[in-house]
């Protein structure tokens, strides 16, 4: 059974009335911006009702000097078939602002959002509440700054040198 | 070294040659490497394993995925900050003689990738012999290192002249 996106939207629409602030279409490809405080249930009712079963992406993204609220959060849902020429995706962004932080995480409804969610936390500093593991996992868990702000400058090794002289004189766990 | 093979002295021949310069020459021609690799340079030290390039015929062929059995550590490859302090430990294991190749721009000076996870060049923290360019080197300019290599360790303990 196919499925017909604006259908979706209108329901979503009707369901959330207050949290679906805008809707994008670009060459075929929807985006959807909601507000995070019914994150989870809009992802939780685009999986069980439209069967939105796969978490393809999520990811952040800084507006530093450009927007504010200076960070979206983007996620990347995809709805298999079942012909593959059926196969539907929709992409849906949420706004962060720098004074608070914090996001829902989707942890409950995909588990394979915990490592995404890590290196969201890990590259921008956002937090995912309800997170069960919330730790840095690209960079060094001592490691201070957050490297893909666009306030942090990229050949700055000061944090990751101190971070290696640790790890040095600590030695293994 | 000289060879005598005086009847009076048994006849079938003998070697003189110094501790130090037997030592030397057993080493330079059993190269255990211990192969570092993180990147594409590894690849091509692959194929300098191989049997095109044949590292072997220089008596550096085994491969030691083990610190402890080796005494070449060829790293090739970039190295992270988070990497690195692997690096240093799996040097700090090797046993005492032990010599390092910096094999490619990454190893060498950081390359392309001026970034705050990269160190610019191993010798950060590693004692380096000798430093491969490249990117990555061709399996002739590694076997050039080894044989350089070997030629430091041949004049190892000798007089400076």
């Amino acid at each position: 059974m196919s499925l017909d996106l604006a259908q979706v939207l209108d329901v979503l629409n009707s369901k959330f009335p207050q949290s679906i602030l805008d809707v994008k279409e670009y060459r075929g490809e929807t985006t959807i911006l909601i507000s995070k405080d019914k994150l989870r249930d809009i992802f939780g009712f685009l999986k069980e009702k439209f069967e939105f079963t796969f978490l393809a992406d999520l990811t952040a993204v800084d507006y530093l000097e450009i927007k504010s609220p200076r960070y979206e959060v983007v996620y990347h849902l995809h709805r298999f078939g079942p012909d593959c020429e059926e196969n539907v995706r929709i992409r849906i962004k949420a706004e962060v602002s720098e004074k608070d932080l914090s996001i829902q995480s989707l942890t409950p409804i995909w588990s394979g959002a915990d490592w995404l969610e890590r290196e969201v936390y890990d590259m921008f500093g956002i937090e995912f509440t309800g997170h069960p593991d919330l730790r840095r996992i690209l960079m060094p868990e001592d490691y201070g700054p957050y490297p893909l702000r666009k306030d942090f400058d990229v050949r700055d090794r000061e944090a990751s040198k101190e971070s290696f002289k640790k790890e040095l004189e600590q030695g293994p766990e | 070294m000289g060879v005598n093979s005086s009847p009076s002295l048994g006849g079938d021949g003998f070697v003189t040659t110094t501790i130090e310069s037997l030592a030397n020459w057993g080493r330079k021609n059993s190269l255990w490497p211990m192969p570092f690799g993180t990147a594409c340079c590894a690849i091509e030290m692959m194929a300098v394993f191989a049997s095109r390039y044949d590292l072997s015929r220089f008596g550096a062929e085994v491969a030691r995925f083990s610190p402890r059995q080796a005494d070449l550590m060829l790293v090739s490859g970039t190295i992270t900050y988070k990497m690195a302090s692997v690096c240093r430990r799996i040097y700090d294991q090797m046993p005492e003689p032990k010599w390092v190749i910096a094999m490619g721009s990454c190893t060498c000076g950081g390359g392309p990738f001026d970034s705050y996870a990269v160190v610019q060049g191993i010798d950060e923290f590693l004692p380096v012999d000798v430093y491969i360019g490249g990117c990555p080197p061709r399996p002739e300019a590694v076997i050039d290192a080894v044989m350089k290599i070997q030629k430091k360790i041949e004049m190892e303990g000798a007089p400076i002249v």
